[in-house]
């Protein structure tokens, strides 16, 4: 398993910072500083780029939030779920109908959201997390495949697979600014929310109990450690997550259809896991920027060239780097460190 | 009530077809512990090349075995190359991976063949081709292949002394090493088997839902659901859930004003779940960890 049975697969050696998930050793000397050159950098942003590059920015970090939640799931409790795509619909569709067909202001639509997907999310964990992870896998699959049919099947509702329209979120005239760069300082502050409530889940009581249970479940169980509702809440959590990214997702696009949420976005959303580091906070951002960038890049050379990228990234990653690029990046980190001599 | 039959025998060869490939997963799951999402665009691979080949002017009954000798190969390679590394990496290494294969020849299928979809020669003749008798006649061939396949892969593992080998891999790999047996070799052709038996569902599904690289998604879901029921373990009741499946979709679609055409997909999903929920407990469903 991956882990930090560190004695057991390299005798008393210790492994290099960075080489197994959930490592928590200090990998960088300069924590504060790092982190708010990079708050101030993240808010200057909208102001310096251009529209197209902002709208990126965001969906990097509305596909962030959902992979935030995801992580919780597969990195932290060691679920496989392939099923997270359903969620992010739920989110979406929510959002749009509300606005569209209820008339409820756009703000409102993201406590509900989370809420439905929080509830759904707990609901289908109760059931599905008492399987072992390959049934989970398969079962999450089946609900990836099955929502958008449903979507179309509801056309009433829907919008079926023509998909349905959605008011853009205005900024208010007082901010003064373009509406690109309003929505990207909305999701900006709800992803800071989002990784803050991640973080401190991961560092709670429950977030250990996750992490034991991904360790050695039978061990964590004669401790008393209660596995099956502290995964079922960790997918409701995740759930949660990913329903957010689903209304943000309405928000920022201004359109939701079936084709947008099919078994791929799943499958997509998994990979980015693992690509972006299972396991760490660092990791889903990395995650979401490879989710918009590589389509984004290699869709210029050819339809099948993003398919082709992300699954070779997916298979190189696995076999070569366990621990994605946040693992890479912490190991940089860590040989700067020793360099330096501030370890 | 001739159209009622007619419902039954189609959905019994679809059934044939997700039994295969359930096999298939089944096969693989045995050999090393993997649920293999990449099981249905490998079969999809096969199907390109056994159009290609036919497309070159071969007869069929000679492109079906160059095409199985590929696939085995393909199979044995990517066991080879790919799955040796992350078999020990735990769950999510193995799923992550076999997802990241399914998308990666997802892709390359359509980078060589283009996304267009292509209707595939039903290789069995309509010699009884009076309207609807005619589908029932390539639906008994679709049986027919399936069911030859099945014995020959019972005579295969029952009666053979590689068969014996590969037995003897998975009721225990270290003592079968310990005895001798390249452990790494058997799980390879494991995976080939595996893929020569895929082969032959989307060989077979290819005339009646047109080849194209996404054309296994659906059949990749019926498949799961047969194989849960079979415990991933149980070739007979794959087999047998396979077919039951077949024919409670045709069924449900045609006769179910709800379900419809669009959402038959769902029937095997409900299946999965109530299974799961039901069955706790039995061999291979509640295994912690």
């Amino acid at each position: 398993m991956s882990g930090v049975d560190v004695a057991g697969r390299t005798g008393h050696r210790r492994l290099a910072v960075g080489q197994v998930a959930g490592d928590r050793r200090r990998a960088w000397p300069w924590p504060r500083v790092t982190l708010t050159a990079l708050a101030a950098a993240a808010c200057l942003v909208p102001f310096l780029l251009e529209p197209y590059r902002v709208f990126q920015l965001t969906m990097v970090l509305v596909h962030g939030i959902a992979l935030l939640g995801l992580n919780l799931l597969v990195g932290h409790g060691g679920r496989v779920s392939l099923g997270h795509g359903a969620f992010l619909a739920v989110g979406a569709y929510g959002s749009a109908i509300m606005t569209t067909s209820l008339g409820v202001p756009y703000p409102l639509t993201l406590p509900v959201c989370a809420l439905v997907t929080f509830g759904a999310g707990l609901a289908l964990g109760r059931p599905a997390l008492r399987l072992s992870g390959p049934y989970l896998a398969v079962v999450t699959f089946a609900v990836a495949v099955v929502v958008p049919l449903v979507i179309k099947r509801f056309g009433a509702v829907t919008g079926g697979s023509m998909g349905l329209s959605t008011p853009v979120p205005v900024a208010p005239s007082w901010t003064g600014l373009a509406d690109d760069q309003w929505l990207y300082l909305l999701v900006l502050a709800v992803a800071v929310g989002a990784f803050a409530v991640a973080r401190n889940l991961v560092e709670s009581r429950a977030g250990r109990a996750l992490a034991a249970g991904r360790e050695n479940p039978a061990a964590a169980e004669v401790l008393g450690v209660r596995l099956d509702s502290h995964r079922t809440l960790a997918f409701g959590w995740s759930a949660m997550y990913a329903g957010v990214a689903g209304t943000l997702y309405a928000w920022v696009v201004g359109f939701v259809s079936p084709d947008s949420f099919t078994v791929t976005l799943s499958v997509v959303l998994l990979a980015a896991v693992v690509v972006g580091g299972p396991g760490s906070l660092l990791g889903p951002l990395l995650g979401g920027a490879f989710i918009t960038f590589v389509p984004a890049v290699a869709q210029r050379a050819g339809d099948a060239l993003p398919g082709i990228v992300s699954g070779v990234l997916i298979v190189v990653v696995v076999c070569f780097a366990p621990t994605g690029l946040a693992g890479l990046l912490r190991m940089a980190a860590g040989a700067v460190t020793r360099r330096t001599g501030r370890g | 009530m001739g159209d009622l039959l007619l419902q039954v025998v189609q959905g019994l060869s679809l059934g044939a077809v997700y039994a295969a490939l359930a096999l298939a997963l089944v096969l693989v799951h045995r050999f090393n512990g993997i649920v293999n999402f990449a099981q249905g665009e490998l079969a999809m691979l096969s199907t390109y090349v056994a159009w290609q080949l036919l497309e070159a002017g071969l007869p069929f009954w000679a492109v079906l075995p160059i095409t199985l000798a590929v696939s085995v190969a393909a199979g044995a390679l990517v066991e080879r190359v790919v799955i040796r590394r992350v078999e020990d990496g735990g769950e999510l290494a193995c799923v992550a991976v076999t997802v990241g294969l399914m998308v990666l020849v997802n892709a390359a299928a359509g980078l060589v063949w283009s996304f267009a979809v292509r209707s595939f020669p039903n290789p069995f003749p309509a010699v009884l081709s009076f309207g609807s008798a005619q589908s029932g006649f390539s639906a008994l061939g679709v049986l027919g292949v399936v069911a030859v396949m099945m014995l020959l892969l019972h005579l295969f593992f029952r009666h053979t002394g590689a068969g014996l080998i590969m037995r003897a891999v998975v009721a225990d790999p270290v003592a079968a090493r310990l005895s001798g047996i390249r452990v790494g070799r058997v799980l390879s052709l494991g995976w080939g088997v595996a893929a020569g038996v895929g082969a032959i569902a989307g060989i077979l599904v290819a005339p009646l839902l047109f080849l194209e690289p996404n054309m296994m998604g659906g059949v990749l879901v019926y498949a799961f659901a047969a194989a849960v029921l079979g415990g991933f373990h149980d070739p007979v009741t794959t087999v047998a859930a396979g077919l039951a499946i077949g024919v409670a979709e045709t069924l449900a679609g045609t006769y179910v004003e709800v379900v419809g055409a669009d959402l038959k997909v769902a029937v095997p999903l409900l299946v999965i779940v109530a299974v799961l929920s039901l069955r706790r407990g039995r061999a291979g469903v509640r295994r912690t960890g």
